[in-house]
């Protein structure tokens, strides 16, 4: 059903991209480039200049400077209409004065191919809305008006489609489901997508690889398992779910670990595993990478141990438990326990040390704000 | 009818409370008073005069209740040419004010959106004239087109205008002064239609193959219809009445009377009240017809 659409995208490389508005940089050197056929996410807070981007690449804002290059073509100078690029706006943009065939015939209308209506059919049909080509935008509700866009955009073969925070205005059940559904149908006609968002979650789970942005400038990029497992910035590893960070003096560090001293306590982590091996370094750790425990652990060169410290908070999220433990003259952990009966089972005010292996932590490249610094 | 029609957007289909309750029906009473006494009243009083007869003592100005549909006959064969022409002033100055408002209207509300401060000032311009009486605008107008005005010797000093030519009194000069006096009333309302104009339409519009200049047919300008019919409608229904600008004591001349001229000589001077009845009967009844058939043609049913 979906040869219909499958078009060979393109690779799309941006080179020193710079957007300047009156009084901020919202782009700064925007390097990147995505191969054909790949679903890669931007992903950063607002503000960060994602967006900013994305509408660079349709056309919608000019680069200050720099290239943009769709299948080795600089397309920067480009009007935003006769750029082969297609995109599913945030709050759709659907058009209310004309029928959802209509909406999804508009691009292949314009262009002046054949079989306007058809190809509008054959679109709605992928998105399983087939059975709605009469209805207005307005008589949608939002996942059906989003799968409409989505269809408008797909029936042009963009070479790249671009998507801006497609899914923001859903509930997180459909959310979910328009993910899986998006992330169907982009291994289906082989597209290469950019989506930008601000949703972690979804950027993890839908791309085969995420850029984090952050104040304009790309601060780590890679497949999601990889930014996940070893952030190298300080943002990276508060933007992508949760982390401990410990920042210390180097006390030691070999070809096979590096240690720092955090209020007298001794920190390590993997040499390879570390940015940075001199000065004052910052040392993470996942919280569902840490246990913690009722008795002290024996101590083993192999696992950092912190505490005893007191369970102050007890978050229950379904699969798992978060706990907070204020341990004194180190300060306050998140660990995270999967509830899945092989944890110990502790309450408000118990007393736990923590440990987790020298494998699981990471060294930042810089330091993260808001941290205590151990002087 | 046109009431609504100034809300411009075509309102969303809203689920009203289907069944009529007695308070609905106390709460309209006041509305429905006003509409007995002051639009119902007079209308049922002007048709009856328009039917009147001349009274039989010949008295000028006194008329008997009668069935006269010979009125009617008088007033269209009589005054033929001075219907026809308002109409035709009415559509001629609601197409001009048309081109030039909706320029302006999308400057100000889609150019300037960024810009409160030139936007401030941009819509108190167009409304700036309401500051002042529209007679002594009109009047202005009057001098500045004078026969011995600056304008009219300029022309007549680079040529384009003969010793004897004169702009008062003229077709140009009532058609400028209706369209000058009624810009407002047409870019008003498109204003405020285009004010919420969502913009990402337009930008979707180009991310879809469209140029500019279809971006603007296929979207802009389908979308803002509303606007426009409103403003074509509050400036064609009292283009179609106006009794002043072509008014020979402005800038008309005896060529140029419109319906409003001839109602106005047959109510006040000639006091031949049953043709000047007869006449703003008629032009009711036309502007109606017309206005529906607009409408209706414009796709835009939920105005009337």
């Amino acid at each position: 059903m979906a040869t219909e659409f499958i078009a060979r995208g393109q690779d799309l490389e941006l080179k020193g991209i710079r957007k300047e508005f009156p009084g901020f940089v919202a782009v700064d050197n925007l390097n990147l480039k995505i191969p054909a056929g790949e679903f890669f996410a931007l992903l950063g807070p607002s503000g960060c200049g994602k967006t900013t981007t994305l509408r660079m690449i349709a056309g919608l804002e000019s680069p200050s400077k720099g290239e943009i290059l769709l299948g080795g073509k600089d397309i920067a100078g480009m009007k935003p209409h006769e750029r082969p690029v297609n995109t599913v706006f945030q709050n759709y943009a659907l058009f209310p004065h004309m029928s959802v065939l209509e909406n999804v015939a508009f691009g292949i209308r314009q262009r002046k191919l054949t079989d306007p209506l058809s190809k509008a059919e054959k679109a709605l049909a992928m998105v399983e809305l087939e059975h709605l080509a009469q209805r207005r935008p307005q008589q949608l509700s939002g996942g059906q008006q989003q799968r409409v866009a989505l269809a408008r955009a797909l029936v042009n073969r963009p070479s790249l489609l671009l998507l801006d925070e497609p899914l923001g205005a859903l509930d997180l059940k459909l959310r979910r489901q328009m993910q899986i559904e998006l992330k169907a149908i982009q291994m289906e006609v082989g597209l290469t997508f950019l989506h930008v968002t601000h949703d972690q979650e979804e950027a993890m789970d839908m791309a085969d690889t995420v850029a984090v942005m952050n104040q304009g400038h790309i601060e780590q990029l890679g497949a999601p398992e990889v930014l996940y497992d070893r952030p190298k910035t300080a943002f990276v590893a508060k933007f992508l779910g949760q982390s401990n960070m410990f920042i210390g003096k180097v006390t030691e560090t070999n070809s096979e670990t590096t240690s720092i001293e955090y209020k007298g306590k001794k920190i390590t982590g993997l040499t390879k595993r570390s940015e940075k091996v001199t000065g004052v370094i910052a040392i993470g750790v996942r919280p569902e990478k840490t246990y913690f425990h009722e008795t002290q652990p024996i101590a083993d060169p192999g696992l950092n141990i912190l505490g005893p410290g007191e369970i102050t908070d007890i978050r229950f999220t379904g699969v798992s438990n978060q706990y907070q433990i204020d341990i004194p003259g180190i300060g306050v952990m998140t660990v995270f326990a999967q509830n899945v009966g092989r944890s110990p089972v502790v309450e408000l005010g118990a007393q736990v040390y923590v440990s987790w292996k020298i494998e699981h932590s990471f060294g930042l490249s810089d330091l993260p704000s808001g941290v205590e610094e151990d002087k | 009818m046109a009431f609504v029609a100034f809300g411009s957007q075509a309102p969303a289909k809203e689920q009203g409370p289907s069944k009529t309750s007695r308070v609905a029906l106390f709460l309209l009473l006041p509305g429905l008073f006003y509409l007995a006494l002051f639009f119902i009243t007079p209308l049922v009083s002007l048709i009856i005069t328009s039917l009147k007869a001349p009274s039989a003592t010949g008295d000028i100005g006194r008329y008997d209740l009668g069935l006269e549909f010979g009125n009617y006959v008088y007033a269209v064969t009589q005054y033929a040419p001075q219907i026809f022409r308002s109409f035709s002033f009415a559509v001629l100055a609601t197409v001009i004010a048309l081109a030039i408002s909706y320029p302006i209207a999308y400057f100000i509300a889609v150019k300037s959106r960024n810009r409160p401060l030139l936007k401030g000032i941009l819509l108190t311009l167009v409304v700036a004239p309401f500051f002042i009486s529209f007679l002594l605008r009109t009047f202005a107008w009057k001098q500045i087109f004078s026969n011995d005005s600056l304008v009219v010797n300029v022309l007549k000093d680079i040529g384009i205008f003969g010793a004897d030519s004169y702009i008062i009194g003229t077709n140009f000069a009532v058609v400028f002064g209706l369209v000058y006096n009624f810009i407002p009333f047409m870019t008003l309302p498109i204003y405020a239609n285009l004010d919420r104009l969502d913009l990402s339409l337009v930008e979707a519009g180009s991310d879809l193959y469209a140029s500019p200049s279809k971006t603007f047919r296929k979207i802009t300008l389908p979308l803002s219809l509303p606007g426009v019919i409103s403003g074509t409608l509050l400036t064609f229904i009292p283009i179609s009445g106006d009794y002043v600008v072509a008014s020979r004591d402005f800038l008309g001349g005896p060529d140029t009377a419109m319906i409003g001229n001839v109602v106005e000589a047959n109510f006040l001077r000639i006091q031949d009240y049953p043709t000047a009845s007869a006449i703003s009967v008629m032009l009711m009844a036309t502007i109606v017809v017309l206005v529906s058939a607009y409408v209706r043609r414009s796709g835009t049913d939920d105005l009337l």
